[in-house]
């Protein structure tokens, strides 16, 4: 490395080493918020045999997709208790969704902010650039050191990184509702709050359900890498398995993490896309056997 | 300040930086070319004033980046006027207050758009009930007023399809519905139809006007399709550059176009369509006034033969036609020797043509009738003749300068 003309690095380190001097009571009760919400959900999921939730999805799967979909879900997700990795895969379900949950919550509301004010948008543009873009190993660091380790760091690091694009999506969606359906709305006397969520809003629903699914699968990528700053689940058998060169335990657990991306993917994405009636799925046929009748 | 449904008055929209400044600047007889070079402002509007009758059609046309669309949408203030006023029943649309102008809009007016502007992931009927569940009425309600203009615009039984499982034409079905559904007074339509294939088109006018026979409303119906204008306006009002360059009557505005820009407009438009009796009648036919003594048939006989006439018609000291008859039977009764007067059985009784006959009603009865057909005005008094060659000759000589 050449000789550095100025130091932005150091200025970073003092300013966390500030915010851990004097701030470390706020980050204590955010990080018990997160940590209680977190737990939350785990424990949720955890409340049903494996057998109960893998039901769940499937009959998810069968309703949104189809029948082919379905069984694809059940096959994966045997498959992943054969091999051991269930109570692991459950884990980083919940990690996944609490950091989705959480982005979301932040991300659609400043989504629907940028999409209102020039201003906002311009501001928050750059940094949602820097969120996504700045390799994640650099904040999990900053993250364990004002959180401390465990899965707390773990899930501040994934709502940063997955954060974007919902934020993005959201505004994207709401600037681009074509411009008489905002008029109809105005015309027939929407108020602001009224043109927000019965026009501008549903009219979004397809680009914020793609952000959404961009949020999960994002925060499903992360959540494996924060398992460096002991996040937990299956992250921890990837890292695991790197560590110990155990290319056999790398597969098992890699492929556990892409069956479970794949399901969430489908799922998620089967509610941007509004139903049609010749989709193969059992719902819509049993609609249609009871509109004969 | 004038009387009318609806009632500009000297609206200006400007784009741009200082519109005040542009205003001032456009009064003092600057072009709105170079307020836009030296200013960098955009007249879109610019001292617009005219009113809408209760009831009327009135049809905004001009070509595209005239004004109308945004003209429309200072009516209902989807665009903030930059100066000037709009009173709808009196009050002043313009400077009303936010709050005031929602209830409005709820109240009193809707819009039809180009797009249709269907919500697409909301069913037809759920469409249709928009303005109502708005405006908070109950679900019962709404449900049950959208499915009765569903059913005036034909559609009720396509009230639980998704709009994109309708055609464009149905579609516009359902933006019309929706503007319905809150039984406004006046209803703003945006090039409603111009989306549509042109039989579509034609079959949606028909919509309207047949709406219009049971409740009257006013609508302001923007266009660029000058047979569409003739046909369901009552008055066209024509913009050039932002401004009103004429208000008038379809009739009034073939035969006195303010500018060739207007004149342009009619110019594709067959205007012989749009003749009525009163402008193809004539003086062609000899009139004898039966006061209390009929005309004698001897003289009528020579006088016809003198003037190269075939028929003469008979009308009373009021004025009023009596019958018609033609040279030949005259000529006959001569021959018969019989010195008689002509009146009652010998004259043949034509029904008269009102003076504002279309065309179309005026060959329809020409082509059963043998001779020429008497004209009438508003008083019943008789006051032209319509011949088959009068009407060609002018059909094809002059048409409508």
């Amino acid at each position: 490395m050449s000789e550095k003309k100025l130091d932005l690095g150091s200025w970073v380190n003092d300013i966390v080493q500030h915010l851990l001097d004097n701030y470390s009571d706020g980050f204590d009760s955010v990080g018990a918020v997160v940590n209680g919400f977190s737990e939350g959900i785990e424990w949720v999921l955890m409340l049903p045999p494996a057998w109960l939730l893998i039901a769940i999805f499937v009959g998810l799967g069968l309703w949104r997709i189809g029948y082919k979909f379905a069984i694809f879900t059940a096959v994966a997700f045997v498959l992943i208790v054969l091999t051991g990795f269930w109570e692991q895969t459950v884990v980083t379900l919940g990690l996944t969704f609490s950091a989705t949950l959480i982005s979301l919550l932040l991300g659609i509301p400043l989504g629907i902010w940028a999409a209102r004010s020039e201003r906002v948008a311009t501001i928050i543009r750059p940094i949602l650039d820097f969120m996504q873009t700045m390799p994640a190993f650099v904040y999990l660091i900053p993250a364990a050191m004002l959180f401390g380790l465990g899965r707390v760091p773990g899930i501040i690091a994934t709502v940063i990184f997955a954060m974007p694009p919902a934020v993005r999506l959201t505004n994207l969606g709401i600037r681009q509702v074509n411009k008489e359906i905002i008029e109809a709305g105005q015309s027939f006397g929407c108020t602001p709050r009224q043109l927000l969520f019965k026009v501008q809003l549903p009219n979004a629903m397809p680009s914020i359900m793609a952000g959404v699914n961009q949020t999960i699968m994002m925060a499903l990528s992360m959540v494996i890498i924060a398992s460096m700053v002991g996040a937990g689940g299956l992250g921890n058998d990837v890292l695991a398995s790197i560590q110990r060169l155990d290319i056999g335990l790398g597969f098992e657990s890699g492929m556990a993490v892409v069956l479970l991306a794949i399901i969430l993917d489908r799922i998620t994405e089967s509610f941007g896309t509004p139903q049609t009636a010749n989709r193969s799925s059992l719902f819509s046929w049993v609609n249609s056997k009871l509109q004969r009748q | 300040m004038q009387s009318g449904k609806i009632v500009v008055e000297n609206l200006y929209k400007v784009f741009g930086p200082q519109p005040q400044e542009a205003i001032e600047l456009l009064k003092q007889g600057w072009s709105k070319e170079r307020i836009l070079a030296e200013k960098g402002a955009v007249i879109g509007v610019s001292d617009v004033s005219f009113s809408v009758e209760e009831g009327e059609i009135f049809v905004l046309m001009g070509l595209s980046g005239s004004g109308k669309s945004t003209l429309i949408r200072l009516i209902n203030r989807l665009v903030e006027p930059s100066d000037g006023n709009v009173y709808i029943d009196g009050q002043n649309v313009a400077k009303m207050p936010k709050a005031e102008l929602i209830d409005l809009r709820r109240r009193d007016m809707s819009m039809v758009f180009q797009s249709f502007a269907l919500m697409p992931s909301r069913s037809v009927l759920d469409n249709a009930a928009f303005g109502l569940e708005v405006a908070g009425k109950s679900k019962k309600v709404r449900e049950e007023r959208a499915m009765r203009v569903l059913k005036q615009v034909g559609l009720d039984t396509f009230a639980h399809k998704m709009p994109h499982e309708l055609s464009g034409g149905m579609q516009q079905r359902v933006g019309l519905a929706r503007a319905l559904a809150v039984d406004p007074s006046m209803i703003i339509m945006d090039e409603a139809f111009s989306a549509l294939d042109p039989l579509k088109r034609r079959e949606m006018q028909d919509v309207l006007l047949e709406l219009q026979k049971t409740d009257r409303r006013t609508i302001i119906f923007v266009s660029h399709d000058i047979e569409e204008a003739m046909r369901i306006g009552t008055r066209i009002g024509i913009m050039e550059g932002g401004k009103l360059v004429q208000i008038g009557t379809p009739q009034e505005l073939i035969d006195n176009p303010a500018n060739d820009y207007v004149r342009n407009f009619f110019n594709t438009v067959d205007t012989n369509r749009y003749l009525t009796a009163g402008q193809l009648m004539a003086d062609s036919v000899p009139i004898y006034v039966h006061n209390g003594k009929a005309p004698d048939a001897q003289t009528v006989c020579q006088e016809l033969q003198d003037m190269d006439k075939h028929y003469a018609f008979i009308v009373d000291e009021h004025n009023n036609f009596q019958g018609s008859i033609s040279l030949e039977k005259i000529a006959l009764l001569v021959e018969g020797g019989s010195s008689c007067g002509l009146d009652g059985d010998v004259l043949k009784q034509i029904s008269p043509l009102a003076e504002d006959t279309p065309l179309d009603q005026v060959i329809e009865r020409l082509v059963d009738n043998e001779g020429p057909i008497p004209v009438i005005d508003e008083h019943g008094h008789y006051s032209g003749a319509i011949s088959k060659g009068r009407l060609l000759t002018r059909l094809q000589g002059e048409s409508h300068e």
